[in-house]
């Protein structure tokens, strides 16, 4: 049995032109930069939340907000930048967009579930902000929710906090199946598996993870909500609960949650660099084992976030050793891209610069991510800014930055013109000094003590929260010039051709912007998306394994 | 680059261009199947959450002394058989409806909801004589969230069988060769039906 295309179902209701933006549209690439739009807007509220807890934090004292509004604060912040900007943006964006065309289909599996995924985000994330002036105030306990606090704080903004969590949660679990179905079902005859480029590899491994997670954390949540609206006692101490249940749950999925915003941005990067170093992806094979590797262990390594919840000493040693495991798989990754890198032609544009300082930034927060595996010294930092500081190497240093490198590689793609690159490297200098001053001395902070989500702190702490809080403002200019480059370059900006980086990936082997089924005619059949520069042998040679150079080398 | 490679952003070319795609367009199989079976996956997880939980406040959290219930077997027992039954009266209205015998499959449709809803029945006649409410103590609360959820998913699932039922009257969008959503409604009955077993293993006999 098929089914037909739907594109072909509803010929002419579908609004053209800078409309089809706003519509229920049912092609991938719109519903990719729906995403991303929507995502940036996201991105630019949540930063003005930021901004307010930087300026509050310049001084000792709480002077700019009250301390309540601090707290609504920073759960916003916090909620809005995980659900609204980066998983959307790694996985709905750059997925939507580019899947279809990596494994050769003119649109993902289940374009209508693929819309309806996005189009549950913007009054999700409405409904969100909105509690902050309808009812009163918005959710006080941050974005980990924890009971008792979330039981004690005002009920109705935790209640719209939980519904919008939900609805984002449902978002993500129907893009994870759509994505999954995709990968697995809609192949190109004749294109297998291991030839599929690795943002594939990449969002296979992250659609597991959100199928597999993201329920547990709706299910907790629903339980929350009973113990808020009905007074159930699931997590309420006080009425014979147990709040280490709703840890071990929360986390079952908010760990894994911080590989849905990574391992995209993994996958993203394996793409960017081939093509400009020029060389082919190194260690093609085991940067798909390990992205599976860090599935699996990902699913183990929830309870490091709780040695201080009074945790046995077994299960402490159990997740300290799993959490130690996935820095190997990671390691394998970071020097596959160095390797990749290596002896490359490398062009120093604003791709390769931020996917470098995406390298650089996210060594420094997989060292300390691996030191707070430790359980000595995780009870020493624990839930202090050594923690913030860790946890924005991670997912801004890591994510963001690997979503700004995405945006410059593949703005040609999708709008047929290049953004500027002197606009680029100031918007890539101003990030990195100012996301480095930031999150940096957040560690030394953190290191002596000073405790996170306070609006208040030792006078002792002054001068390193104000440089923090100059490192914020820095970034908040660097937005600047990159909404100059995207807003002039779509006016007027270079062309930029089809191909501009003579990429090999089948994206760049149509028309850019694609037409509206990808390609005119028959799909290409790409078998070898990373043969950069290389003669057929010298590929052949590449894609060897360890025994076979082992074996070569004795005859 | 090749001419038949250019944008579309011109609004003349898009109907020649559409036209050009009809002819070169292939269909894709169909895998909404494969993608219930996922979601179905997912919602196993929810499910598997709170059984963790359940079994976690069953092991750490000692309900306070004269609240322990002894839970009366015969009913959940009696009920855990009628849905089992009913996972193979649908099985049965499946393959009649592929082997073309419509009518016959519609029968065992009603079957089949007659036995889910005798299901949410004898859940409805425990909830009322059970001797503890929601809020008396965290079994009571476990207790009622896990069957609540699932009877959500029964009742969400008696729908949709008799929404089945309804297409596949004559010259209904189900025929023998297009079933799909008695299919996806089988597997996903199947799917409740799995549940409720490890539910009644778990908070019952356990």
């Amino acid at each position: 049995m098929t089914i037909a295309h739907p594109t072909d179902l509803e010929p002419g209701l579908q609004p053209q032109g800078w409309l089809k933006y706003f519509s229920f549209s049912l092609d991938h690439k719109v519903i990719g930069l729906q995403y991303l739009v929507c995502g940036f807007v996201f991105y630019l509220i949540g930063g003005a939340l930021a901004g307010v807890i930087r300026t509050e934090l310049a001084s000792p004292m709480a002077d700019f907000v009250s301390r309540d509004t601090y707290n609504e604060v920073l759960t916003l912040h916090g909620t809005i930048m995980i659900f609204l900007w980066i998983v959307p943006v790694v996985n709905g964006a750059f997925g939507n967009y580019l899947i279809p065309f990596y494994v050769g289909a003119r649109d993902m599996a289940f374009p209508r579930l693929n819309a309806v995924a996005f189009w549950l985000i913007p009054p999700a994330g409405i409904l969100l902000i909105s509690s902050y002036f309808l009812a009163g105030a918005a959710s006080q306990s941050g974005w980990t929710a924890y009971p008792p606090l979330s039981l004690t704080t005002p009920a109705a903004g935790q209640i719209v906090w939980i519904l919008s969590v939900l609805l984002l949660g449902g978002s993500s679990i129907f893009g994870g199946i759509n994505f999954i179905a995709t990968v697995l079902k809609l192949r190109r005859p004749g294109l297998k598996l291991m030839q599929l480029p690795m943002f594939c590899w990449a969002m296979l491994g992250t659609s597991i993870l959100v199928v597999l997670s993201t329920p547990v954390l709706a299910g907790t949540l629903i339980l929350l909500s009973f113990d808020i609206i009905a007074h159930t006692g699931f997590f309420n101490p006080q009425l014979g609960g147990n709040v280490v249940v709703y840890q071990h749950l929360f986390w079952f999925y908010s760990h894994p949650a911080v590989y849905i915003m990574v391992l995209p941005a993994f996958g993203l990067v394996s793409e960017i660099l081939p093509v400009h170093a020029r060389k082919p992806l190194f260690g093609y094979s085991t940067m798909v084992y390990s992205i599976m590797a860090i599935v699996v262990l990902g699913l183990i390594v929830w309870a490091h976030h709780m040695f201080t919840s009074g945790t046995p000493p077994w299960m402490r040693l159990f997740f300290t050793i799993a959490t130690s495991f996935i820095a190997v798989p990671t390691g394998i990754k970071f020097f596959n891209w160095l390797a990749t890198l290596w002896g490359g032609k490398i062009a120093l544009n604003s791709a390769v610069l931020f996917s470098c300082a995406f390298i650089f930034n996210f060594v420094f927060g997989g060292i300390t991510g691996v030191a707070l595996a430790q359980v000595p010294f995780d009870i020493h930092v624990h839930d202090t800014y050594f923690v913030v500081g860790h946890f924005h190497y991670i997912v801004y240093g890591g994510s963001v930055f690997v979503i700004f490198a995405s945006l410059y590689h593949w703005y040609p793609k999708f709008t047929g013109r290049l953004l500027n690159e002197d606009l680029g490297r100031l918007h890539f200098v101003l990030t990195f000094i100012g996301f480095n001053l930031c999150f940096a001395p957040q560690h030394w902070l953190g290191l002596n003590g000073m405790p996170r989500r306070v609006a208040e702190y030792d006078p002792a702490f002054t001068i390193w929260n104000q440089v923090s809080s100059v490192g914020a403002l820095l970034m908040a200019i660097s937005t600047i010039p990159l909404l100059l480059n995207v807003v002039l370059t779509a006016l007027r900006g270079q062309p930029a051709g089809d191909n501009p980086w003579n990429a090999l990936t089948p994206e760049w082997i149509t028309s850019s912007p694609p037409p509206v089924e990808n390609w005119i005619g028959e799909a290409p059949l790409v078998t070898e998306p990373y043969g950069y520069g290389v003669e057929p042998g010298t590929l052949e040679l590449n894609r060897l394994r360890g025994q076979d150079l082992w074996a070569s080398g004795k005859s | 680059m090749d001419t038949s490679l250019r944008s579309i952003s011109d609004a003349d070319d898009a109907a020649a261009l559409q036209q050009e795609q009809a002819a070169s367009h292939e269909e894709h199989g169909d895998h909404r199947l494969f993608g219930l079976t996922t979601f179905l996956v997912a919602d196993g997880m929810t499910f598997a959450g709170f059984f963790a939980a359940y079994l976690t406040f069953k092991a750490v959290n000692p309900l306070p002394p004269g609240s322990t219930y002894e839970l009366e077997l015969v009913l959940p027992t009696i009920n855990t058989v009628l849905l089992l039954v009913s996972s193979f009266t649908f099985h049965r209205a499946g393959s009649q409806c592929r082997a073309g015998q419509m009518a016959s499959s519609r029968l065992w449709l009603l079957l089949t909801t007659a036995l889910g809803a005798a299901f949410l029945a004898g859940q409805m006649v425990e909830y009322f004589t059970l001797p503890f409410g929601l809020r008396d103590n965290l079994f009571a609360s476990t207790f009622y969230a896990l069957t609540g959820f699932h009877g959500l998913h029964v009742t969400l699932g008696v729908i949709c069988i008799l929404i089945v039922w309804w297409q596949a009257r004559s010259g209904g969008r189900i025929t023998p060769s297009q079933h799909f959503g008695l299919e996806a409604a089988e597997l996903y009955w199947h799917f409740v039906d799995g549940i409720w077993v490890v539910l009644y293993g778990i908070l019952y006999l356990l």
